[in-house]
This record gives structure tokens, sequence and C-alpha cells, in this order.
């Protein structure tokens, strides 16, 4: 049990929380070492995803406002800190900050919606929001239009004063991309902790007690969506260079609905739940279900069955349906998800009596 | 007698319904007030008119009057602005944080002050009027049954040190024994910390026993102010509201 306050609000809750991130953590550092390097290239799709998710649950876990633009404000992460480096000359680090913020400003002007609609009537319009910023991308030259743009070379230092340090590798990648999540995550875990984060949880519960107790609710709706939006900025800048090349295509509804599933997974308003629900549903969907039809019996029977009773095509669809039907599991039997799931184990391993005579004694 | 909030010939109006017709109350410092009346009144418009907190954002606010507190108008401030002046509510069916922690729930009262040593202090005191709170205090307060969700809505409402403390209906949805602990604990948090009360009610007859002055509220209107011993002897609110027959005594 939490005694204090300040244990509450403190980065992590107690020591053996502490202990167990720190093994996290040292576990994602030393992945390099064992892991072969093809691997990193969905272990930075999913950092990407992760961030995204983190940023996205602070909206839809804080504020209870589900979002289903928020490709949108991805792909204005992407775009910018590709283009601010392009066209502007503007080195790495700035420019993804800078998109960020583009992209929170963004947020801000979706939040204003907020303050009139509710429910399924916000969604929608984060929903057209989500649909219009890709067809203006696509129809822009600058953005490179359909065809897309060629992100330049990943360069940590400042390339005009002669300073220069390109990852290449993405491995390299990792490293940076591994730090940036990390910062991202611990500032997420203390905008929620704190004064700000109660104060979302508290519009979420109830508006009107929110409201008198002072808190000015057009000034924290859009907020939410600001800090949100930053965080899809964020990671929408590396996502861009986890693929290096790309076009408008990827940014869609379904990638939008992607992260939303993601956050639900791993459990709304937890940030260890966001991670996990993130790392699962990038590997389900670009590793396990993309390659199914190689397991060897189960994935030639899938075909089979596929081809006889459903399309020829083979089993291109799988993911859709896998994640799907994950999606209806985690809603009827745990709504709190991944999260929901660790609190349950961790519920019977404190309830198991470890040494019955003490048990008895007490 | 010193009027802490002061509404002069408010009108407020639900979209093209008159809610409230020229309402003019005065609550006086360091007294208890009890505002009465049926359902459809216009009770809690006036407590939401006051608090500028009705469902349209931008028009609410009176259309006509106006609202004095500490002879300082008010009726053109924002909600947080009017907290900060002092003014604490605990809206109607409580409205609760219910997953937030008790604690962090009487943390969100303190949302307007700045201090966390002060902020500390007050919730030792509102622990010491609300024991039950302290025992519960890591739970999410969604748990709580109905009066200790009640008791937790009045706490949090203390710590944001009102002058004056508005509460809706503390009594909906609960027996009457907890009815008369709360309405006992709002007698003490008046005496103790000189606080002043203004207490919407329906049931009649605990409010008459509780207040100090009381004000009748129909179809929008005020048509009865008095002192409850004068209430109580009326004809027609001890037919209406305190189910005697007139014949009977007082």
């Amino acid at each position: 049990m939490k005694q204090d306050h300040y244990a509450d609000v403190g980065l992590f809750p107690g020591k053996s929380t502490a202990l167990g991130v720190l093994g996290f953590i040292l576990f994602l550092v030393s992945l390099p070492l064992y892991l072969p390097e093809y691997n990193f290239y969905l272990l930075n799709l999913m950092i990407a995803h992760v961030i995204i998710v983190v940023g996205l649950n602070i909206l839809a876990g804080g504020t209870g406002q589900i979002s289903l633009g928020h490709a949108g404000f991805f792909a204005i992460g992407a775009y910018g800190t590709v283009l601010l480096m392009q066209k502007l000359g503007i080195p790495f680090i700035p420019a993804l900050v800078l998109a960020g913020f583009i992209a929170a400003f963004f947020g801000f002007v979706v939040g204003l919606p907020a303050l009139k609609l509710e429910g399924p009537y916000l969604s929608i319009a984060t929903l057209a929001f989500g649909l219009a910023i890709t067809h203006i991308i696509g129809h822009v030259d600058i953005f490179g239009g359909r065809t897309g743009i060629q992100a330049p070379p990943l360069d940590l230092g400042i390339p005009q004063w002669g300073l220069s340090y390109v990852l290449s590798s993405d491995v390299q990648k990792y490293w940076l991309f591994l730090v940036v999540a990390l910062l991202m995550a611990a500032g997420a875990r203390n905008i929620m902790k704190t004064r700000v984060g109660r104060s979302f949880k508290a519009i979420r519960d109830s508006n009107v007690a929110a409201g008198v107790m002072g808190i000015n609710l057009p000034a924290y709706k859009t907020l939410a969506f600001a800090v949100s939006a930053f965080y899809a900025g964020i990671a929408g800048g590396l996502f861009g260079f986890v693929l290096g090349f790309f076009n408008p295509e990827p940014f869609n509804l379904v990638l939008s609905i992607t992260f939303l599933i993601m956050a639900v997974v791993g459990g709304l308003s937890s940030i260890a739940g966001s991670v996990a629900g993130a790392a699962l549903i990038t590997y389900l969907q670009f590793s396990l279900l993309k390659n199914i039809d190689e397991i060897p019996y189960f994935g030639t029977l899938l075909t089979s069955i596929s081809e006889r009773w459903f399309t020829d095509e083979g089993l291109h669809n799988i993911d859709s349906i896998v994640l799907g039907i994950i999606m209806v599991i985690i809603i009827i039997f745990e709504p709190s998800g991944l999260y929901g799931v660790w609190l349950r184990i961790k519920g019977y391993v404190q309830k198991t009596p470890r040494d019955t005579h003490k048990a008895g004694e007490v | 007698m010193k009027a802490l909030l002061k509404l002069s010939g408010i009108e407020t109006w639900h979209g093209s319904i008159c809610a409230l017709k020229h309402v003019s109350l005065e609550v006086f410092q360091g007294q208890i007030a009890v505002l009465l009346g049926p359902n459809g009144a216009g009770k809690t418009t006036v407590l939401k008119t006051v608090m500028r907190s009705l469902y349209d954002q931008k028009r609410a606010q009176p259309e006509k009057g106006s609202i004095e507190f500490e002879g300082k108008r008010i009726d053109r401030l924002k909600t947080g602005e009017i907290v900060r002046r002092g003014i604490g509510c605990v809206p109607e069916g409580r409205e609760i944080f219910p997953e937030l922690t008790v604690r962090e729930n009487i943390l969100m009262g303190a949302y307007t002050r700045r201090g966390g040593k002060d902020i500390r202090a007050d919730i030792e005191t509102v622990y010491r009027y609300f024991p039950i709170l302290r025992e519960r205090k890591d739970r999410q307060a969604g748990y709580l049954s109905g009066g200790e969700q009640q008791l937790l809505a009045i706490a949090r409402a203390l710590m944001g040190r009102p002058k004056l403390l508005m509460l809706d209906e503390p009594s909906l949805g609960l027996s009457p024994m907890m009815t008369r602990e709360i309405f006992e604990i709002i007698r003490s948090i008046n005496l103790q910390e000189g606080m002043t009360v203004l207490v919407i009610e329906q049931n009649a007859n605990i409010a008459l026993q509780y207040a100090h002055y009381v004000f009748l509220l129909e179809n929008g209107r005020v048509v009865h102010a008095g002192k409850p011993e004068v209430m109580k002897r009326d004809k027609r609110v001890r037919e209406a509201y305190l189910g005697s027959s007139d014949n009977s005594s007082p």
C-alpha cells in the first residue's frame, strides 16, 4: 500500500517497481549484444508505436476522449521532421522537437471541437481530421505528393558546422529511439501522477465536479489533445526514419484504429500497459501474422482452409481478423487489458500465504 | 446582518425555458441557509447560476440581474475565479471522481490553491471531521458507499477553504440516519469554522431543523423566505412539505 503522497507522485511507486523498471531498461540496452541485426527494424517500429500509444493513452485513458485521427498527427510528425531537415537545414533533434510542437498545435486545433462535442461525435471530428490530412499531403508537391519523400541520413550532429554523426544501421537508430522513448515515458508518468494528470482524470470522471473545483475545462481539454499530439508527432518523426522512404498511404484510418487497439489491449491509463500493448500488436502485425503461412503444418493448414472456404489470395488479411478477435476477447474478459492481467497475477501472488505458520499467528 | 451572497433579480434561461424568474435572495454571513422546493422548481439552477457551470458554457450566466459575493459582483467571472473567491460546491448526486483514490479526490478540492504545507494541514483537518475517509484514503472513490461518497464530496469542497459552502441535495439517496449525520456535520462545520452554508433540499423536515433561514422556491420564483419557526407554522408549507394536516397543532 502506498503510504504517503510523495511515494505516490514519485517517479516509481516503490523500490521493487524501480528495480523492475531498471531491469527492463538494462534488458533493452543489452539487446544488441545477442539479437541479430535484422530484428532491429521491428524493434524500432515498436518503439515508435510505443511512444504514440503512450501519448494516445494520456488522451484516451486520461481525459477519456477517443481520437480516431492520431495517424494524422503521426504523419505531421514524420513529414514535419523530414521537411524541416531537408528544406530548412535544421539538425535532426531540433527538427524532431519542432515537428512535435507543430503536431501539438494541430492537436490543440482539433481539440477545440472537444469543448462542444462529446463521445462518438468528438471521435468523428478527429476522424475527419485524420482523413483530411493525408489527402492534403498527397496533393501538395512539397510533401512529395502520392509518390512520397526520402528521409535524409539521420545525422545527430550539426552538418553545417562540420559536426556529423550519422546513424546508419538499425542498431544505432535503436539506441537513439530507446533514449527518446524512455524520456517520453518518464514525462508521461510525471504528467499523469501530478496536478495536470489528476485534473485530466477528474474531467473524465465528472465534468461537472471538475468544473466546480475550479478546473478550467476548455484549457485542460485542449491541453490533453495538444500533449497527446506532441507524442504522436515525436513518434511520427522517428517512424519516418524507420521507413526511410514513405508516402501518405500508411497514415490511414486503419493505422489510427490500430493505435487505439494497442492502447486498449495494453490497458487504458497505464503506461506499462501501453508499452506492452504497442509491442505485442506490432510484433503480431509485422512479424508473426505476416509470416504465419511459413509455420510448418499450422500455416499450411490455415492456407488450405483459406483457399478452400474464403479466398485464393492466401492469408494476407489474417492480421485484421486476429486483431479483431483479440479486441473482442480483451473487451469481454479483461477491459483493463494486459495491465489488468498483470494486476491479477500480482494479486494472486500477494494473496498466496508464503509461510503458513506465520499466517496462522496473525 | 451582512449578506455574504446576494442574488438580485436573477433570470436564467435553459434554451427557451425561463428556469429562474426574478430570483432574489440573500445568504447571511455565518448562517445555514436552506433553499427548499419541489422538483423542477429551479433549486439546482440557482446553484449552477452562481457557479456559472450551466451546460452551455458561453451562456452560463444569468440573463438579467446580478450576483454579489462579499459585496463584489461575480456573475461575469469564470468558474475557477469564483472558486478562488471562496465559494465551494458539492454538486447534485455527489459527482466524486470514481477512479481517483479518496486522497486524490480530496487533493482535487485544493486545485485552486498553492502551497503544499497548508494543503497537507487541511487534509488532516478534513480527516478529523471525516475519520472514515482516513481509513479509506487509498481506495478508489467509486467503491465507497453512498454516504461515504457524500462525505467525500463535502470534504473535497472544504479543501478549497471556502467562505461559502453550497450543497446540492446532500440527502439524495441516503438513509434517514445518514442524512441526519450529514446535517450534524454541516452544523458542526458551521459552528466551529464559522462557515456560511447554503443547502438545497427537498427533505423539508430535516432542513427546517438545521436551518437558520429558509427560502422556498416554486416554479423559478422565491415564494417565501423566513426563519424556520415561521415557516413551520405556515399553512401552505406544512401542507406541501411537512405532510401534516392544517388543524393539527404545531
